[in-house]
Parts: structure tokens; sequence; C-alpha cells
């Protein structure tokens, strides 16, 4: 059986689902970075797919902007982690819950 | 670059002149960061504080440039159509660094009390307003969102700054755990648009959509949903506004300024470029959708601002209403219904930093119960007229910008025959006057409860409240200068 462009975005559309899934669902903050992360990724199969189809080199540069944008972001998200973890250990998304109204 | 011509690879021409004014910023914050790495002593917040005014000011003399070469040559794009140069760029280019410029001044005094060093702040601001620049002049949907993580990564860090408040670290992970789930939503609509039509250019996209009539659009409208999910949530559109409270009361309040001014006035920025002109051909299709969020944004955002009781909270309610005149404008699908919505953002920004400059200093920890401003139409007259204003014109009451705004974004509803949606903006504007006039009642009429710890008002602060009031005032009394404004700044795509 031929694996086309479909089977592709199909992927990366699951990889999007789980990692929203997990973002909304895993209370570990750390786990939620991660989450993130697979979001991401399966956008970015989505782009190189979409790419591949079309003969265009752009799906693909796409791809290296969008990784370092994530490195960014995972730089501050660790550092905001850590520095919750530092005051209060082993706190989970629950455990932050002053701000209400 | 010799041998890359030899190579045969020839870079695209750049308007360097029109990437002036965050070429400016970003070499501020660089110097800051320099200047603060070098310096024996700790740098003084007056040296990060004065060198961002004037870069803004400096920004702002090119903008002014750059915008009388737009009204004399006509819209230009650069970058290979990447980057445009056209009214709309440099309205919210001036915009922004109107709101950089206020925040400077808010953010000097708070971080001199709270003795947070101003290096790191002040180079992320900077970073965070060329990130907003960027991002409302992109021509193409991944200039876009590079712009887009600046700006708001730069808003992460600046929330969390205050190591010794838990608040303020609660605040700045729930904003970076939404921001970061409603970027990759952005970013699937992007490659979807992408997959649709071939480019992530808007000019592109544009004369694609134009030309080519789909078959089969499910993609296409599967990118335009994840592109609205996304913006929605930078926005603080209903149904993705749960962030919003609970971010801009543990963030500090200058950065909660601006937040709800800039960041929300970029994301309108990227949302009518992306539809209002690149998928304009498609609007049957984008914005019905776009007046049902507008609509329960309304709602939702009037009642649940009355059943506060912190006035941050409050604000923040206020500041999702706000969203939802803004999209009813956008939904007209039309230059006018356009240029209210770019009226409604630049009063609306003043506004709103003014408004948060008071928060700011009427109290510094974590709570602002309303209580807090009891009395203060007597012991402080001056300071409750100005906030009284203020609050007044965002209820949109006469004389004041925001009733101009509000009544330009309902003729704009109403030559759009979208009757029941101009009928509802008007409704929830009675609604929301009431949350407005309860914190006026409580300045005014109710006694002050415990004695007050005395705060001393910076100057900065000050100059921010009455800039913003007399700019509110002026634009309700002579509106005329800022909807010429707004007409001539609505967005062409030029393929550069």
């Amino acid at each position: 059986m031929e694996i086309t462009t479909g089977w592709y975005l199909v992927l990366g559309a699951l990889l999007f689902v789980i990692g929203g899934t997990g973002l909304l669902i895993r209370r570990n903050p750390l786990v939620m970075l991660m989450c993130v992360e697979l979001m991401l990724n399966g956008v970015n199969l989505s782009f190189v797919a979409f790419a591949r189809q079309l003969g265009d080199i752009g799906g693909q540069t796409v791809v290296f902007f969008v990784l370092v944008v994530a490195a960014a972001e995972v730089v501050v998200g660790l550092g905001l982690v850590v520095a919750i973890l530092r005051r209060q250990p082993g706190a989970t998304a629950d455990d932050l819950s002053a701000l209400r109204g | 670059m010799g041998a890359l011509q030899l190579l045969g690879f020839v870079g695209p021409s750049v308007n360097w002149w029109a990437l002036l004014p965050q070429i400016i910023l970003l070499g501020a914050a660089l110097a800051i960061l320099l200047a603060s790495a070098l310096a024996p002593q700790r740098t003084s917040t007056a040296f990060a504080t004065v060198t961002t005014l004037c870069s803004a000011v400096t920004s702002s003399i090119i903008a002014i440039g750059l915008w009388n070469d737009v009204k004399t040559e006509g819209p230009s794009s650069s970058i290979a159509s990447a980057f445009g140069v056209d009214g709309f760029s440099i309205f919210f280019t001036m915009l922004i660094l109107i709101g950089l410029a206020a925040t400077a001044l808010l953010s000097h005094d708070y971080l001199d009390r709270e003795g947070i060093d101003p290096p790191e702040f002040h180079a992320l601001l900077l970073c965070s307003a060329a990130g907003a620049i960027v991002m409302a002049s992109a021509n193409d949907l991944i200039v876009m969102f590079l712009g887009l993580e600046a700006l708001s990564i730069g808003i992460y860090v600046m929330i969390a700054m205050h190591h010794r408040r838990s608040e303020a670290r609660e605040s700045a992970i729930k904003y970076f755990v939404l921001g970061a789930f409603s970027s990759a939503f952005l970013l699937y609509g992007i490659a979807l648009t992408y997959g649709a039509t071939g480019s992530t250019n808007l000019v592109h996209v544009r004369d694609y959509l134009d030309a080519v009539v789909f078959r089969d659009q499910h993609l296409l409208m599967a990118a335009m949903a994840l592109l609205l999910v996304g913006l929605s949530f930078k926005v603080a559109a209903v149904p993705f506004h749960f962030w919003a409270p609970d971010v801009y009361q543990g963030a500090p309040s200058p950065v909660t300024g601006w937040m709800a001014s800039i960041a929300k006035a970029a994301g309108f920025a990227a949302l009518l470029r992306i539809f209002f002109a690149a998928f304009a051909s498609h609007d049957v299709d984008w914005a019905p959708i776009v007046g049902v969020l507008a609509v329960i944004t309304l709602v939702i955002g009037a009642v649940m601002a009355i059943l506060q009781t912190d006035v941050k909270r409050m604000l923040a309610f206020s500041s999702v209403s706000h969203a939802g005149y803004v999209l009813v404008a956008v939904h007209a699908a039309s230059a006018d219904g356009t240029s209210a919505a770019l009226f409604y953002l630049f009063t609306y920004t003043i506004m709103v930093l003014g408004t948060f400059a008071v928060v700011g200093a009427m109290g510094t920890d974590d709570e602002h119960p309303l209580s807090r401003y009891a009395g203060l139409g007597r012991s402080r007259p001056v300071l409750a007229l100005g906030f009284t204003v203020l609050l007044f014109a965002q209820a949109g009451i006469p004389v004041t910008s925001g009733f101009i705004a509000k009544f330009q974004v309902i003729a704009a509803a109403v030559n759009n025959e979208s009757y029941f949606i101009a009928g509802a903006a008007m409704m929830t504007a009675v609604i929301g006057a009431f949350m407005y006039l309860r914190i006026v009642m409580v300045m005014y009429v109710t006694d002050e409860e415990e004695e007050r710890t005395s705060r001393t008002w910076h100057w900065t602060t000050s100059t921010v409240v009455i800039a913003a009031v007399g700019f509110t005032i002026l634009a309700g009394v002579v509106p005329q200068f800022l909807i010429e404004f707004a007409e001539d700044a609505v967005p062409i795509l030029i393929r550069g």
C-alpha cells in the first residue's frame, strides 16, 4: 500500500490533538510543556507534508522558524516552571489557583 | 555577499527605511542590556526609562515620515512582499509607540518601588514592542507568527519578573500555557492555509483566492477556523477569554496595561490583515462566525464584569467586552467597519493605558478591592475626576472618545444591515455602563473605610493619566482628525 501525503497530514493532526488534549488534562507543568512541543511538531509535520505535495521549499523552511520559536518558548516555560517549583515543590496546575473571582 | 552572488543567489530588496522603527527599538534594547552589563554599579531606572522613551520618540518621527511617504507615493511592500508598508502598518506602529512610551513611564515608578531590575524589564518591553510592530506590518503569515511570539514571550517574562509575588508567577504560567496553546492553533491554521493556497504570503493568498473557485473548501474552512481561534485567544474574545481575568489580576499593573492595550491591538491588526485583506473574497464564510463571537463576547464580557468585586478583574472583563465591539466592526467586513475598528482600537488603547495607570498607582499588592477606591473623590479630587473621565469613556458616554468609537462601530454594523448585532452592541453598552458607574459611585458617594496609607504619586504616572484624559476628551469633542487618520489606514496588500 502506498503512503500518500494524506497519511502524513492525518498523523500531524493526531499529534496536534494528542498534544492539545494532554495540555488540557495533564496537571504536571513539565508534561504540559511537552504537550505544547507535541502540538507544534504535529504542525511541523503538516508543513513538511504540504511542502512535499506542492513541490515548494517554503514549507520546509518554515519548520526551522517554528523550531527556533518552540525552543525560545520552552526556555521561558522551563524558567517559569523552575521558579514555581522552587517555592512550592511538587506543585501541579491545580495548586496554582490563588487568582479567582 | 560577493560569494553568494557568485553562486547566483540574489536576496530580495529590503526597504531599510521602513524597517527603521523596529530596528531602533531593538537597538535600544541591546544598548540598555549592554550598558547595564558594563556599568560598575546597578543601572538606574532613569537611564532605562529615558533610553526607551528616546527610542520611542525617534521611531515615531520616522513613522510620521513613512506616513507622508505612503500618502504621496502610495503603499508598498518590502522583503519579497513579506513586510507591508501601508497606512495600516504605520497606524499601528504609531499606536504601539504611544503604548510603549506610556508603559515605560508607568513602569518607572513601579520598578523603583518594587525593587525590580530595570534594564531587563525595559529590554523585554522594547523587544515586545518591536514584535508587535512586526505583527501589525507582516504580509506573510510566518513573519506575523514570529512577531506574535516576540510580543508574547516578552510579556511572559515581564509578568513573572516580580520574583517575590507568587500571584505574578501563577499569572505568568497561566498566560504562558494558554499563549503557547493558542500559538499552536494559529500555526496549524497557517499550515492549512499554506496547504490550501500554496503560500503563506498574504498577497499570494489573496490573489489565489480571488482567482480560484474551490470545489472542495474543507481545508480552507478549517484553516480559517483555526486562525480565528488562535487570534481570539490573543484578543480575549469569548469563549477564549477565560485566562484574561486571572492573568490581568496577577500581573503587575503596567504590564496589565500593556497586555490589555497593545497585545490586544496587535492581535486585532493580525485579524484584520488576515481576514479583511487576504480572505476578503470568502467573507460569507468567516463574517457570520465573527458575528457570533462578537455577540457572545459583548454579552459575557458585560455581564461578568458586573459580578466581579476586584477592580482589576472588572477591567479584565471590560476589556473582553471591548474586544466584542471591535469584533462587531470586523464582522461588517467593509472599509467602513475596518476604519471604525481602527478608531476604536486607537481610542481604547489610550483610555485603557490611563485607566491602568490609575489602578497601578492605587495599590501595589495583589488585591484591588473596590472598597479601596472609596472616598477617592474627596481625598484626591483631581485624580478621581480623571479616573471618572476614563471610565465614562470606556462606558461610551458622549463628549468622550469612547462615544464616537461605539457610535462608529454600531453605524458600521447598521450599514451592513446586521441589525441584531447592532442592537446587541447597544444593549450591552447599557449593561456595561453599570459596572463603570459602580466604580464612580464608590469613589464619590461611599465614605473612606480605612485609614489609607499615604501614597506618593510619581510625576510619570500623573503625566500618563493627564495625557490619556486630554486625548480622550479631545478625540471626543473634535474626532475628525482621528476619523480621517483611521480612514487612511485601511489595510492594502501590495506585491512588492
